[in-house]
């Protein structure tokens, strides 16, 4: 609705069939938009037990568990956790915080979340900044060879970063980078931007030429086009982009793996894979609250945006 | 043009040359390449740099710390010869089939559930990707904890249901740990494919559904006619993408098992890094990486070829 208001006011001088245009991308932006029910009223409530309901409850069940019993195990004390005959191991009885207080101010863990943090946020601001160009490039500039440059962005999609840390190894360490939270940087934008440039010709596609062509007839530049027009409109498509290239940082497991030694430099899913692996039979609790404190900030990101998140996916597939 | 002759002196008092400088500003080929430039130089600095010298590297004796000399095709003959590295590949392509023809079922399943009238439709959405957001490497964590030798749940619940005495030994063994990473690879793969294919559901329309049932289309003809032709497409690139992410897998295994028992769950990435990072011989890891590439040419090639269907089912022609 606020995106249809915003419409309202810019298409006053636009026309309609420009607003039309406009309201078309805001459509499909929702791609997750309810049907009525359909047929389904003609199913009997039992029918629909069996077939859908206790199905679904199943595989969500399964797909929930992990972490469930992440929680559970992180606030568990630690003599519930090991006896398995005194207490039943599917609940807690006298939870305690003792694992994230000590995950949180007696480790580094601290620190490996700010590393996380500041090496995603620093990455997807700059593959931001370059797929927003090179989107712009390719879909309203329409230099020679500009489909074959599109398709290469995609080809380079598809490239998986297990056979390239090798190489990029040596070429780190040759640009004096290596244990360095900069050339994680600096890598992570070869992931990010084949995605997120590929997502916004999609978003820049659906934004009508007029508007473009109005501008320039007003005599404004290329840049001014692209800052006052085409990004203002492209703004659900920048956060999808923004989220989705967040998240895939955030992920991002081998390159850290391989690219940083110092235990400081680390980012949060290296950390725990080879910081809390030390033998002690009394480390899973702190290893299970590293684990959710580690997810909990993507977990409330998408809570937030999560239309956002599923146009992002189903946005960069459906091309 | 001759008739306004009396006005170009005038006219070219106001039209200033046009200089370098506004050739580099407006010409569409030099603009274009501004806009490229950042995009284009992450890209061929970390990516396509290191892809072609990831392809040296794999013809050279390279370790860390020395640049090798030309062997030609020696590691390559040499792996052929190696147990481990033909078991990883075996293993590697088991490890794609089984966990892509799973993932492929379930989350086509879960996608058509989720397509019908449940309550709480939004909600139960945004919960099943969950598993998707978090970080692969901490889910990895909690299942670890799952698979625990000596606490897991599922050991001490078949246990207490009485359907066994002892504990099983998840990642202990070779074959229940293949089994265990490649269903931990499901669950993780699962919520993304049922959402993409969901988004791809939901473009179908409701009305052809309808039409079928007046028709007295049983429920296996409607999706055999109507679900599957109409998704074909979407299936394609999902599959893909899935596929390429499952055979270059890393981050599961490393923090599950890093390749144990004896090896058995060692994948051609893993393998790669326990040669190349770990044991310092980068030519041979190189070697092993690029050894991946012609299987994931293939799998785009499928892609591809199934891609092309597209043009008839949108009306278009098949040539």
């Amino acid at each position: 609705m606020t995106k249809a208001a915003a419409i309202a006011d810019r298409g006053a001088e636009a026309g309609t069939d420009v607003a039309q245009a406009l309201i078309a991308p805001a459509k499909q932006t929702v791609a997750m938009e309810d049907h009525v029910e359909g047929m389904a009223y003609l199913d009997t409530l039992p029918k629909r037990v069996v077939t859908t309901y206790i199905p679904l409850a199943l595989i969500m069940i399964v797909l929930l568990f992990p972490f469930y019993w992440m929680v559970l195990t992180a606030i568990k004390p630690d003599e519930q956790l090991l006896d398995l005959d005194r207490y039943n191991p599917f609940f807690v009885t006298a939870p305690t915080f003792k694992h994230i207080y000590k995950l949180l101010f007696e480790t580094a863990y601290p620190r490996w979340l700010w590393n996380t943090m500041f090496i995603s946020v620093a990455a997807t601001a700059l593959s931001l900044f370059a797929s927003v160009l090179a989107a712009y490039a390719i879909t309203r500039i329409r230099y020679r060879g500009a489909s074959y440059v599109g398709a290469a962005i995609f080809l380079a999609y598809l490239v998986p970063p297990s056979i390239l840390f090798i190489p990029l190894s040596t070429v780190i360490h040759q640009y004096g980078l290596f244990d360095s939270v900069f050339a994680l940087i600096l890598v992570y934008p070869t992931i990010l931007i084949p995605f997120s440039t590929w997502l916004l010709m999609g978003y820049f596609k659906s934004i009508p030429y007029e508007l473009e062509e109005c501008a320039l007839i007003d005599g404004a530049s290329r840049w001014q086009i692209m800052t006052k027009i085409i990004l203002p409109l492209a703004v659900p498509g920048l956060i999808s982009a923004s989220i989705f290239a967040l998240t895939l940082c955030w992920n991002e497991f081998i390159y850290a793996l391989t690219f940083i030694s110092s235990t400081t430099n680390k980012t949060v899913p290296v950390a725990i894979v080879n910081e809390f692996v030390d033998g002690d039979i009394y480390r899973w609790g702190s290893l299970m609250a590293g684990a959710l404190v580690g997810s909990l900030p993507l977990v409330v990101l998408y809570s937030f945006f999560v239309e956002h998140y599923v146009a992002a996916m189903t946005g960069a597939v459906k091309e | 043009m001759s008739d306004i002759t009396a006005g170009t002196l005038r006219v070219q008092s106001s039209v200033r040359e046009v200089s370098f400088w506004d050739r580099l500003r407006t010409n569409r080929e030099w603009l274009g390449f501004w806009f490229m430039l950042p995009a284009a130089g992450f890209l061929l600095l970390f990516l396509a740099y290191p892809l072609g010298l990831g392809i040296w590297m794999s013809f050279t004796d390279a370790r860390i710390g020395r640049s090798g000399s030309f062997i030609g095709l020696e590691n390559y003959e040499w792996l052929l010869d190696d147990r481990s590295f033909v078991n990883a590949t075996l293993f590697t392509i088991t490890y794609t089939v089984v966990a892509s023809v799973f993932k492929f079922a379930i989350g086509l399943y879960l996608a058509i559930l989720l397509n019908r009238y449940i309550p709480f439709r939004a909600i139960v959405r945004a919960v099943i990707l969950i598993p998707f957001i978090v970080p692969t490497v901490l889910s990895a964590i909690a299942f670890w904890w799952i698979f625990d030798p000596q606490f897991s749940i599922i050991s001490w619940s078949l246990r207490k249901l009485g359907l066994m005495t002892g504990n099983i030994d998840f990642l202990g063994v070779p074959l229940h740990a293949q089994a265990s990473v490649i269903f931990a690879n499901i669950w993780r793969g699962v919520p993304f494919i049922a959402i993409t294919l969901l988004a791809g559901l939901q473009t179908v329309p409701p009305s052809l559904y309808e039409a079928a049932t007046l028709d007295g289309a049983s429920p296996w003809q409607m999706f055999r006619h109507i679900t599957y032709p109409l998704l074909t497409p979407i299936i394609a690139v999902v599959m893909t993408f899935s596929v390429l992410f499952t055979f270059t897998d890393f981050q599961l295994i490393w923090a599950l098992t890093r390749g144990g028992p004896v090896n058995a769950t060692h994948l051609m990435a893993t393998l790669s890094y326990q040669r190349g990072i770990l044991g310092g011989r980068l030519g041979e890891g190189a070697a092993i990486a690029t050894a991946m590439v012609p299987f994931l040419l293939a799998a785009i090639m499928i892609s591809w070829f199934g891609l092309q269907r597209r043009k008839w089912q949108h009306g278009g022609r098949d040539d």
